[in-house]
């Protein structure tokens, strides 16, 4: 039985690939998306997040931390992160969930145990389970075995993938998985590794090597005005799709939902000041790959 | 929507409600002279005769469709036989925000000289109250349960395909057959069935005479018209209703208007609760439909057309006026016709017809209160028929609500239903079952589910009063075991059961002795055969339902306890008593706890749900089976109307963390905001429940717009509703409303005068709501998109 790390298990996804699904985000990511809406998905293990107007300043974390992280007396209270070590316990004490871990390490039974509890859902819409993350290929020893129990279960797996891991674990995935979600964010290798964190070259290499040994992968471009929606890169992004014969595109237009998240795990949003492409725009822009005989589709 | 269709229903919606005091005179003066002088049906059924004689005609501009319960449009009588309102009374109904009617002077004066003079002391209302025992009227007052009948009749009914295929005149000739048959020799009850089947005679001249009295008033109006184009339809008019109800129809417009018809005289006859419905309206217009398209004597157009003039008749017909809990319990103008749109044929196949579509159409076009409307699916229908109805449910009206044809089937047959009966049936009111024109199903009230909880809590006393109305079952901190309690509450369930039931057994022997409906009694099989009215068992099937409101707010309350106190021992009895007492304040985290850390209904945790399995059972096993004074028996079934909001009004702190008086969940939804696994771990929570043992129950879902965006938005909820039924539910409803916009719309009710909401099993008018009613609805959890 393998264990691993995830953040949430979101019921009814009818993003995520066909029909109604499970998705199963698992914690930790290599890379670092300025527009990441999920940032709270980007650091392996647990960790530590704040809603402040919740507390009720009961004063319950502080008796519970086991490392005295948490200074008394404070309405929301105050944290020594250089202390904390996301243990957790004042999580479980905190009677408004003021405090909440997010990430917590699973068993491959207890997903599969959520998993299945919709298989009615999937066997009627044709749907099934996703891995996203985060980037699933980074615990690819419980991905994998999430992945096997679902082949046994006949349950259409997806994997939301950013590409960035080993060649050799994406070929083993690639075995076991029915759909690939598989992103691309720039052509342009010095705008990715600014904006991403890492160079693109690892990336579009597996994808080369993947679109030969599997054939049902969906590529997705997130849209974010102003940093990679330019035409050359937009050309150059269908060009490269057709190349290596891959026909499905997935537009995702940038949205602002993760703003909010920032604050609670205390960190800058860098793009603060994108707004959201209007549908004409982002319409205009599917035109583009259309033209390189892709089928488009705006949204997941 | 033509503009005829168009000025018909800016008529409909601009006028103010306001009451009419016709009926009431009439009724009046019918009793003076008949009163003590013939038997109670015949008495009915001259008072019937003297309205349909008398009562004004009204023709509409414009219109194709005729017949008004009132004078007009939104001109509602009152029923004092039933309930006669005092003075003060017409000026609450009159002066209140919301659900008023307008009272004019003249019409006071007249309620204050020749109605209450006449009535005080003699309606239903005051009969009933004075038959009750102290018991029964404490746990009234206490909020236990509500008393339906108290100010409206028995009805809940709803019309078969008989009057498509049979006119008043071959209903008479049924009369005088059966009239025939009595036995005078061996029968004790001859005279009985005698006077009811000559009453039932009586009615059918009735209706006849008034349908005559709109012919003679539309040839009047053509002679004097002008505009050819008007007089032609003013001479159809006249023709159409010269012809039905007397005549079975021979076309679609006639098919509608002896339908409107039948249904004016049920709402006139008395006030019927759910006034009346046309069920399977597709399947009983469809033959008219194909003939007069094939005969090329009717055109789509035309057909769309006759339809959305039928719509409005019904928006014209607002609930009579409530006042007391059965407003509190039913806050709307809403009647309750609610049409049933698809499911199956009554041979079992694909009910689905190209009407089934312009019903569809005509709903997305109107955008309007009334007629409620809901789509049957089966799963002999096919999917773009239920495609189509979500996209008329994605315009964010709460129409159509949607339910499970072949659930709904095993329903009525565990209830000893022949299955082609059962196949005839459907649903009515908010989603309650029946076999179309052949049961009689009535509602007899609310039951307080979390109320019992809070007695059993105080050992049998009323925190709220400090009167004592229950059992004395011990005192919970003295309770060992999380089984204890559940006894004990059991215990104190069955109690306020009884209490209840004495009441109705009376009530019901109130009606069938004093309220016969002989015109009702024509169309509801077998009331002519048995020569009984449809009050006094006359129908087929006869069925009696308690309804259990705040299945989510128990469930969680339970949960809590047991997590809480025996489980966990994270609080003691006495500790969760004290907070409940001082309605939580001092003790917030002793209430997030409950809120925050205690497993709860619709997040598909069998830890909570299977609380939810022990309270419906024990329910259940409460209530069903038990007999009724027709010959039938008492069903249970799952659903609030705005009773959760009145329930919660007297019902203290409660241990799943909510403050008094605060609502108690709605239908068998999750509590507000309790459910946080999105929709499909709230359908799996819900299906828990075995709806097959009901006699319906209700599920609100609230989805944000963008959920459903798109043809892939349609087609998940497609699915997400077929899986639903496949785990056999009965019935579930959209709101799709961001909760943005119905803050807006509370805060600028101005911007806001056409949003239509989903209530229960109704929709309503945001603005026509109390503001608890708006608070607890934008509390739903929202499920968004991901």
């Amino acid at each position: 039985m393998a264990t691993g790390t995830i953040f949430n298990i979101q019921k009814y996804s009818i993003h995520d690939g066909p029909g109604i699904r499970t998705t199963v985000f698992l914690k930790g990511c290599p890379l670092s998306c300025w527009w990441c809406h999920n940032p709270e998905s980007q650091r392996y293990g647990p960790q530590l997040v704040l809603w402040k107007e919740r507390c009720i300043g009961c004063g319950d974390c502080t008796k519970a931390c086991p490392e005295d992280a948490i200074l008394p007396e404070n309405t929301p209270p105050i944290i020594d992160e250089d202390k904390c070590s996301c243990c957790g316990a004042c999580a479980r004490v905190c009677p408004a969930t003021a405090l909440e871990i997010i990430g917590k390490a699973v068993t491959s039974e207890y997903v599969m145990k959520e998993i299945e509890k919709d298989l009615i859902f999937y066997d009627q819409s044709g749907g099934g389970v996703a891995f996203s993350g985060g980037e699933p290929l980074m615990q690819p020893e419980f991905l994998k075995s999430l992945l096997k129990e679902c082949k046994k279960r006949d349950i259409h797996t997806v994997v939301d993938t950013s590409g960035y891991a080993n060649w050799e674990i994406l070929s083993a995935v690639s075995g076991i998985t029915d759909l690939f979600l598989y992103d691309i964010k720039h052509m342009d290798d010095a705008v990715h590794t600014k904006t991403v964190g890492v160079s693109n070259r690892v990336i579009l290499e597996n994808l080369r090597k993947l679109a030969w040994i599997h054939n049902n992968i969906n590529i997705r471009i997130p849209l974010v005005p102003g940093i990679n929606d330019d035409q050359t890169n937009i050309h150059e992004t269908a060009q490269f799709i057709s190349s290596i014969n891959i026909k499905d595109v997935n537009i995702l237009p940038y949205h602002r939902t993760g703003i909010d998240k920032y604050g609670r795990l205390g960190r800058e949003y860098r793009v603060a000041d994108v707004r959201e492409p209007s549908k004409e725009y982002v319409e205009s822009i599917g035109k583009v790959f259309v033209g390189y005989g892709l089928s488009v589709k705006i949204g997941g | 929507m033509n503009g005829r269709v168009k000025s018909l229903r800016k008529q409909s919606i601009e006028t103010v409600p306001c009451i009419s005091i016709e009926r009431a005179v009439l009724v009046t003066e019918a009793y003076k002279e008949y009163s003590g002088k013939v038997s109670v049906p015949m008495l009915r059924a001259l008072t019937f005769k003297h309205l349909m004689e008398n009562k004004a005609i009204c023709i509409n501009p414009g219109e194709l469709i005729v017949g008004e319960r009132g004078l007009g449009p939104q001109a509602t009588p009152t029923y004092p036989e039933l309930c006669c309102h005092t003075v003060e009374d017409l000026e609450i109904i009159d002066d209140r925000d919301k659900i008023f009617f307008k009272v004019s002077n003249e019409v006071k004066d007249i309620q204050r000289d020749k109605i209450i003079p006449y009535w005080k002391g003699r309606s239903i209302r005051e009969k009933i109250f004075g038959h009750m025992s102290n018991e029964w009227l404490d746990c009234y007052n206490a909020g236990i349960f509500t008393e339906f009948m108290e100010q409206r009749a028995p009805g809940h009914t709803v019309a078969d395909g008989k009057i498509y295929k049979k006119g008043f005149l071959d209903f008479k000739a049924d009369i005088e057959k059966s009239l025939q048959s009595v036995d005078y020799l061996n029968d004790p009850e001859a005279y009985e069935k005698q006077e009811q089947l000559k009453a039932m005679r009586l009615c059918a001249d009735a209706i006849i005479a008034y349908a005559n009295r709109h012919a003679e008033k539309a040839a009047e109006l053509a002679a004097d018209e002008k505009d050819p184009v008007r007089k032609k339809e003013l001479e159809r008019i006249a023709k159409v209703c010269s012809h039905v109800p007397a005549h079975a129809p021979r076309n679609f417009w006639e098919a509608l208007q002896a339908y409107w018809f039948v249904h004016i005289g049920v709402i006139t006859e008395l006030n019927t609760w759910d006034s009346f419905n046309p069920g399977k309206l597709d399947q009983h217009l469809y033959p008219f439909y194909k003939k007069g398209i094939g005969e090329g004597t009717l055109t789509r157009e035309r057909a769309l057309e006759l339809l959305e003039c039928f719509w409005v008749k019904f928006n014209n017909q607002p609930a009579p006026p409530k006042v007391g809990v059965t407003l509190a319990e039913s806050g709307t103008y809403t009647d309750f016709a609610n049409i049933n749109i698809g499911g199956i044929k009554p041979d079992g196949s694909d009910g689905v017809n190209e009407v089934s579509y312009m019903l569809l159409e005509v709903i997305g076009d109107m955008k309007i209160l009334q007629p409620s409307t809901n789509v049957q699916v089966s799963q002999k229908n096919p999917d773009r028929f239920v495609k189509k109805a979500c996209e008329v449910i994605r315009m964010g009206m709460g129409f159509p609500s949607v339910f499970n044809t072949d659930a709904v089937v095993k329903e009525l047959m565990r209830q000893g239903k022949t299955i082609e009966d059962a196949r005839c049936g459907g649903t009515s009111g908010c989603v309650e079952i029946g076999t179309f024109g052949k049961e009689a199903y009535i509602l007899t009230g609310y039951f307080n589910i979390p109320k019992v909880l809070e007695i059993t809590l105080y050992n049998g006393t009323d925190p709220r009063t400090g009167k004592r109305i229950g059992l004395e079952t011990g005192d919970p901190a003295s309770f060992e075991s999380y089984d204890q309690l559940f006894e004990a509450f059991e215990k104190q369930m069955r109690h306020f059961l009884d209490i209840k039931i004495r009441g109705n057994n009376i009530i019901e022997k109130l009606y069938a002795t004093n309220m016969p409906a002989p015109f009702l009694s024509i169309i509801v099989d077998d009331c002519i055969k048995k020569g009984k009215d449809y009050n006094a068992g006359g129908a087929r099937y006869n069925s009696n339902y308690i309804q259990g409101v705040g299945i989510g707010t128990i469930t969680d309350c339970l949960s809590a306890v047991k997590y809480h106190v025996f489980d966990n021992k994270t609080m003691t009895m006495e500790g969760l008593l004290e907070a409940l007492g001082d309605d939580f304040k001092g003790h917030e985290k002793i209430r997030q706890l409950l809120v925050n850390k205690t497993p709860r209904y619709g997040n598909d945790d069998d830890y909570a749900d299977y609380l939810m399995v022990s309270v419906f059972q024990t329910f259940f096993g409460l209530v069903d089976g038990r007999k009724n004074l027709k010959g039938g028996s008492y069903r249970i079934n799952m659903l609030p109307t705005t009773c959760h909001i009145y329930f919660g009004s007297v019902t203290g702190a409660t241990p799943d963390g909510r403050r008094a008086a605060y609502p108690l969940s709605e239908g068998i939804s999750p509590v507000q905001g309790a459910d946080r696994n999105g929709p499909t771990a709230v359908i799996k929570s819900a299906s828990k429940m075995d709806h097959i043992k009901t006699g319906g129950t209700l599920l609100n879902q609230k989805f944000s717009p963008q959920v459903l965006e798109g043809e892939e938005g349609l087609e998940k909820l497609t699915h997400l509703i077929r899986s639903y039924f496949r785990l056999e539910g009965h019935h579930i409803q959209f709101n799709v409303v961001s909760a943005d916009t119905l803050r807006d719309a509370q805060n600028n009710p101005g911007n806001y005068g056409g949003l239509i909401v989903r209530v229960a099993g109704y929709s309503d008018y945001f603005n026509n709501l109390s503001k608890e009613l708006q608070d607890e609805i934008i509390t739903r959890t929202e499920h968004c998109s991901f």
